[in-house]
């Protein structure tokens, strides 16, 4: 009889990842100078059960790379191999390389197992007698693997062989000088029978070049004209030729096109190739993309073109863009930039088909499981009593009613008991988040020569899967954000007397119903006065205009700004943390800052613990049922008319013991209705968003229930001062107000009526 | 002599099934059926491809602060639907609701969105096929709000029809 192993591959996969991931933390824990043997075992079953797994499968190249890194591993643990910092980094490497090896088998995707064989080999010669201090100047860190510590395949270290081959060409070409080169080419070109692609191969005669073409003016298909040329290219030439040379190629177009031509030397040279890495992945993806969309684009419009133009069209833009830059001579091309790219492009769709099939599993504990078939049993049993009453009693008395109401009253708190453990299966500790994160602060700390030490706790809460999934990126931005901006260089720590580490430490914990994330670095805290600066410089703020603490800081998230001089790899471009604040406003969350200027800073994510059902308040205003989250709610009262009082500004405030709160209309603020409530003796619910207190004004309270959060913005738009929509018992809709929203609309009510006072003025 | 009049019919039948090919696939080829509705005595029509149901109007919960042509949202099994109003859309005279009145859901599918919304009108009509060479493209005169929506025109049996374009329609919520 023959099992189909196959159907045990993802449980493989996915027992091999947590064994890489327990590798990866095990090893950044592990104390070089007193190696703890307990810990080198761990790491030896984790490595030996995927040896043992990938065997069984039929994985070779798994098995053959896990058995040399095992049998190194088992000379340590023996003790015959001392293990030191590159010793770790170098199994470090070794569990990139597996997972790399591992995802590309889940991808069913071919094996690149170069890196493999050449970490084997380095293993090798340590086995051999050497140590690893040895291999230590054959196994490079290299600064990319840092960008995506999850995804570390091809760029992440290149051992010997391959830094030997690469070594002579990368030393000739330092000592070149090259161009950078912007062409684009007018409309027009094609059309006085010059072609674009001619200078680029008379380039390419010149020296060793790259491009990158720009397709980002390609209109839509209907509105293309197939003779016109919409490109532009960047072009890095490598060559000893004088400028004159480069120029020469453009002569006969110099007037019929935008051309700058800047020389580069040899110490931005290094610089350049990465980055042109960089874009020459860009070009490889996003012509696709552009394709893809303009085929889609004209149904409506298309059955009216005439048959013989279509399929010219068809080519012409979908063909350009990628073929173009392939034509110049490839054998020209860097090798490096090539093989890059294709890696590059190989990579993209494994890693699509993990975060799918991540998406398709959850690991749930079993005392979970079983708390849920016990509440089945229950419900069971419930609905079996009720049953029984049901078909027993052909006329109801009034003791039958008190069981029947007994009855339901029981299926209720089971249906409730049944709803919190259904949700809880959704829970995972949020420690599958944070425990990405030390190897990349290790990686970037060590990047950037930084002594960075990294705190956490509360791993233990627990927090839905989707809102983990989503919250993932957004962490990652912000720690690798205080790695750059926030701590400082060590000399610079020093000299402003803090300890040369610094210390950034993560807190997850529950308040109310929510979660709350907070990240405190020890760091030089964010400069507010060079925000405000370059806010003005970009006209986001006037420049008479003043603003309060938490305003600056609150630029801090607008797009477009970076206070950080130098743009890095890692951050600096302005873009992100506007991204950050999206990521975790689509949650329903929220994201704050403080900061003191070299003290530190601290982020302060608060969202809340499932997106799918909330406790709620229902209200009437004007015949309307509406839904307040209850975890919004701080109390209900009636208006005591002596206690409202009336702003400047036309706007109400309620005098609720020590404090004034604002009152909000909200038929007046939905636009509901025209007469103006009168407020003494209505109800007043307050509720209290991000601090702040509001009283919102309702005709009658209904009572509390569990709502199903539905999405608006499925089929409409967000809606200002609603965060979603449910479906009541009688299968009507009825909205869940928002009451950050609200206020936002009360300000801008409050402007616009000002507005029409003033127009009627 | 056999085997040249077999040739022969071979041809034939071949050169038969070619010419059956191109007629029908120049029958058929962008041809399209449009549910037609009226909304004050004109009548308009919509790619039935794009119809997902009729039904009667009932239970909207008006969103606040919306446009004046959108309605509110109903419950479609589960799902939050808007509806919208076309004759208000179209600036048409507006009109009071009864059972009677008709909501026809629309269903547009990109690759990036699915949308699902519902159109008031004042009857459904009949549902009619039609090639793109019969379509005419509306006059260029008037700059209305609606005339965006406007996909083309036809005639039916004597009568105008007026093309709409749903997908227009559907996503005018995300540029007022």
């Amino acid at each position: 009889m023959s099992i189909d192993l196959s159907q045990f591959h993802a449980v493989f996969f996915e027992e091999s990842f947590e064994g890489l991931e327990l590798m990866e933390a095990t090893l950044l824990e592990l104390d070089v100078n007193h190696p703890d043997s307990e810990q080198i075992n761990a790491i030896f079953r984790a490595a030996h059960s995927i040896k043992g797994g990938s065997g069984t499968f039929g994985f070779l190249p798994v098995t053959e790379f896990t058995h040399i890194l095992e049998t190194l591993l088992d000379k340590v643990r023996d003790g015959d191999q001392a293990i030191d910092t590159d010793g770790i980094e170098l199994f470090l490497q070794s569990v990139d390389c597996l997972r790399g090896l591992l995802e590309s088998l889940q991808a069913k995707q071919d094996l690149d197992t170069k890196r493999a064989e050449q970490l084997s080999d380095v293993f090798q010669a340590v086995l051999d007698g050497g140590a690893f201090a040895g291999s230590a100047s054959l196994v490079k860190t290299q600064v990319n693997s840092v960008e995506d510590a999850a995804n570390p395949v091809p760029l992440a270290g290149q051992s010997s062989a391959e830094l030997a081959e690469e070594a002579p060409e990368v030393g000739a070409v330092r000592q070149q000088t090259g161009f950078n080169i912007y062409f684009k080419p007018e409309v027009t070109m094609f059309k006085g029978g010059n072609d674009p692609v001619r200078m680029l191969r008379e380039l390419a005669i010149l020296g060793q070049i790259k491009t990158s073409v720009d397709t980002s003016e390609l209109p839509a298909l209907q509105d293309l004209v197939a003779d016109n040329c919409y490109l532009s290219w960047s072009i890095e030439l490598l060559t000893r030729c004088k400028i004159d040379d480069v120029e020469e190629v453009f002569e006969w177009v110099e007037d019929e096109c935008e051309l700058s031509i800047t020389p580069i030397f040899e110490d931005a040279l290094r610089q350049t190739m990465i980055s042109s890495q960089a874009q020459l992945h860009d070009l490889k993806i996003k012509p696709k993309v552009r394709s893809e969309q303009r085929l889609v684009m004209p149904s409506g419009p298309l059955p009216e073109l005439d048959d013989l133009q279509l399929p010219d069209l068809l080519d012409v833009p979908v063909q350009a863009p990628l073929n173009i830059p392939e034509q110049a001579p490839v054998g020209d091309f860097l090798v490096e930039a090539d093989t890059a790219a294709v890696t590059m492009s190989a990579k993209a769709p494994a890693k699509m088909t993990t975060s799918k099939t991540e998406a398709s599993s959850i690991r749930v504990g079993i005392d979970k499981v079983d708390s849920l078939i016990n509440l089945v049993g229950e419900l069971v049993i419930t609905q079996s009593m009720l049953g029984q009453m049901g078909s027993e009693k052909e006329h109801m008395t009034g003791e039958h009613m008190g069981n029947l109401r007994e009855g339901l009253v029981q299926l209720e708190q089971n249906t409730r008991e049944l709803q919190d453990s259904v949700m809880r299966i959704r829970m995972l500790p949020i420690s599958f988040t944070f425990n990405r994160l030390p190897r990349m602060v290790r990686d970037i700390s060590l990047q950037l020569g930084k002594q960075v030490q990294l705190e956490l706790s509360g791993e233990s809460t627990e927090l839905d899967k989707t809102v983990m999934e989503k919250i993932s990126d957004p962490m990652v931005h912000l720690v690798r954000n205080a790695l750059d901006h926030g701590i400082e260089l060590p000399s610079e720590r020093i000299a402003s007397g803090k300890a040369a580490i610094g210390t950034i430490v993560l807190n997850a914990f529950h308040q109310g119903g929510s979660i709350v994330i907070e990240m405190t670095d020890d760091g030089a805290g964010i400069d507010t006065e060079r925000l405000l600066a370059k806010a003005r410089k970009n006209g986001l703020v006037g420049a008479s205009e003043e603003l309060t603490q938490d305003q600056k800081l609150e630029l801090l998230f607008t797009p477009g700004l970076s206070t950080l001089e130098q743009v890095s790899d890692l951050s600096g471009r302005g873009v992100g943390m506007d991204v950050v604040r999206r990521n975790i406003q689509e949650l329903n969350g929220s994201v704050e800052v403080s900061s003191e200027r070299g003290v530190g800073s601290t982020f302060r994510i608060r969202l809340p613990l499932t997106l799918a059902i909330l406790d709620g308040q229902l209200v009437t205003v004007a015949n309307q049922i509406y839904i307040f989250p209850l975890v919004a709610i701080s109390e209900s009262l009636q208006i005591d008319g002596a206690k409202v009082n009336n702003l400047a500004g036309g706007s109400d405030v309620y005098s609720l013991r020590d404090e004034y709160i604002p009152i909000l209309r909200l038929d007046r603020l939905f636009g509901l209705r025209q007469e103006v409530k009168v407020l003494d003796g209505s109800l007043l619910v307050v509720v209290e968003s991000e601090g702040q207190k509001l009283g919102v004004v309702v005709d009658e309270l209904l009572g509390q229930q569990q709502v199903v959060i539905k999405s608006l913005e499925d089929n409409y738009i967000r809606v200002v001062g609603v965060s979603g929509a449910t479906i009541l018992g009688d299968g009507t809709v009825a909205m869940i107000v928002d009451a950050l929203g609200l206020s936002n609309l009360a300000v801008n009510d409050l402007a616009a009526a000002k507005k029409m006072t003033d127009a009627a003025a | 002599m056999d085997i040249a009049i077999k040739k022969e019919v071979k041809n034939l039948s071949q050169h038969t099934a070619s010419l059956v090919d191109r007629l029908t696939q120049q029958d058929f080829e962008g041809q399209r059926q449009y549910l037609t509705f009226l909304m004050q005595k004109e009548e308009y029509g919509v790619d039935i491809l794009n119809v997902q149901e009729i039904r009667g109007w009932g239970n909207v919960s008006p969103i606040p602060n919306a446009p004046k042509h959108v309605s509110g949202v109903i419950n479609l099994r589960g799902a939050i639907v808007p509806v919208i109003d076309l004759r208000l859309l179209f600036e048409l005279s507006a009109c009071s609701y009864d059972e009677n009145t008709v909501v026809i859901v629309l269903k547009v599918m990109t690759e990036t969105v699915n949308r699902t919304m519902g159109i008031v009108v004042d009857a459904v009509s009949d549902v009619f096929t039609l090639s793109p060479a019969d379509k005419q493209q509306p006059p260029n005169v008037n700059q209305t709000v609606s005339h965006e929506f406007i996909e083309g025109l036809t005639e039916v049996k004597g009568k105008m029809v007026i093309l709409l374009d749903s997908e227009r329609i559907l996503y005018l919520e995300d540029n007022p």
